[in-house]
């Protein structure tokens, strides 16, 4: 049974292809409203997620789906100590394809190694989650008609982000991406990241602290939050925090058709008065999740029929 | 230093200077009841020093975990004192209950029952990584 754990489970044809069905749907949404007819999709969320959960939960809905869940984790069998692997196996009896979310890494795989219906990875923990990273990528796409050619800048979090690593290999697999990386010296991509994907590609990157120097250049900027716990001392924290906050003033040196990308929330990495800002594309970024998810149920779906 | 050679059993030899003891706990030498000689750091023409482990029992060997361990190692089994086959291993492409993985993230960590699974991703370099979490494993 086909699952999606990771972005890379997918081809970049399969990719594509996604992108093309997305894009369908946002043509002529009424095409799809009865795609997944009687349909179920099981939302399985061991660990709090008000979007990620919503945008499944809508987009099988736009597809004239159902959508079964539990209310929370703790009210799921999974607090009586049922294994990830039986519950997989029980809510293959009820439902059709399952969007799973849990605090452990390695858990989608679990569940799909033992489902007898599709599994979607909705997060596991801070290892992968691909429906954002397809969300991220048609958004690159339909801001700028392309996925290769293009200058990527990552800025924040670099080093624990999982959209980050995760968006990084997607993009690694098309052609002329340049990256840049920009963040504190404590939050630096992991030296894997930059060896097995990077380096291992010959992608060409550049490291720099400097979120205005780097500016110019760019043809995307994917922000992150630069959070607090991440640092040892509050004093490196307050030193750092306001060099990666995104406010006009550091907007006037991009290019006029930048794209600001952010998985969010957002808590002040960006300022509020960016989000007029026609570069800003954070919040289309949302919705273009929603569609990405619609294409993946249905191409998830339409394989297991087969 | 002298150590007898065996009548039936199985000798592994060219074990990377310092490697022997990890094959030795990992390939379980250490619950068996059989006469087993770990021999450290001996003169190689070859290699320059070596490790070599000899057991002395026709007993299963996990073949795999000689070659994730050492793939350069060689394996001699032994019958009635002659020795019947010689055998390099190479590295298997996963290894199930082996390795455990260390991440106290990992689904692994929680769930007992779930198999510990690590799977090579790059044998060049020699790297194995939990199926799960991604996590290297050695």
């Amino acid at each position: 049974m086909r699952s999606v754990i990771d972005i890379l489970d997918l081809t970049v044809e399969e990719i594509d292809a996604l992108i093309a069905t997305a894009c369908a749907i946002i043509e002529n949404p009424d095409d799809y409203a009865e795609a997944c007819k009687r349909k179920k999709l099981a939302t399985l969320f061991f660990e709090p997620s008000t979007r990620t959960r919503l945008s499944f939960e809508a987009a099988m809905m736009e597809l004239g789906g159902n959508v079964i869940s539990m209310a929370s984790a703790s009210s799921s069998s999974a607090a009586k100590g049922e294994s990830v692997a039986d519950t997989a196996k029980v809510i293959s009896c009820y439902a059709d394809i399952i969007a799973m979310r849990h605090p452990k890494e390695g858990a989608a795989l679990v569940a799909a190694n033992n489902a007898s219906i599709p599994v979607i990875n909705a997060g596991d923990g801070g290892h992968c989650h691909p429906t954002q990273t397809l969300a991220d990528l048609l958004t690159i796409y339909r801001e700028k008609g392309r996925l290769n050619d293009l200058t990527v800048g990552f800025c924040g979090d670099l080093k624990f982000g999982r959209t980050v690593h995760s968006l990084i290999n997607a993009l690694s697999r098309y052609t002329g991406i340049k990256i840049v990386l920009i963040s504190p010296e404590e939050l630096k991509l992991p030296s894997y990241v930059k060896k097995d994907v990077l380096q291992k590609k010959n992608i060409p990157y550049v490291q720099t602290t400097s979120l205005e120097e780097a500016m110019p250049d760019l043809d995307i900027l994917y922000m992150t939050r630069v959070q607090q716990e991440r640092f040892f001392n509050e004093e490196d924290y307050l030193r750092l925090k306001d060099s990666y906050i995104l406010d006009l003033k550091k907007l006037e040196n991009a290019k006029p058709d930048l794209s600001i990308l952010h998985p969010l929330p957002r808590v002040n990495e960006i300022s509020v008065a960016v989000d007029d800002d026609p570069r800003a594309c954070y919040f289309k970024q949302v919705l273009y999740g929603k569609y990405m998810r619609m294409a993946l149920i249905l191409k998830l779906l339409k394989e297991a029929s087969e | 230093m002298n150590i007898d050679s065996i009548q039936n059993g199985v000798v592994i030899d060219h074990i990377t200077a310092g490697c022997g003891m990890k094959l030795y706990h990992l390939l379980g030498l250490d619950t068996i009841e059989c006469s087993v000689a770990l021999i450290r750091n001996v003169g190689s023409k070859k290699m320059g020093r070596k490790d070599i482990i000899k057991i002395d029992a026709a007993i299963p060997v996990n073949l795999d975990v000689i070659g994730y361990v050492d793939p350069d190692a060689t394996v001699n089994v032994i019958r009635d004192g002659q020795l019947v086959e010689k055998k390099s291993i190479p590295m298997p492409e996963q290894l199930v209950n082996v390795i455990q993985c260390k991440n106290p993230r990992c689904i692994t960590s929680c769930e007992q029952e779930l198999a510990h699974v690590v799977r090579l991703t790059d044998r060049e370099q020699k790297v194995y990584r939990c199926i799960y979490c991604e996590t290297k494993a050695n």
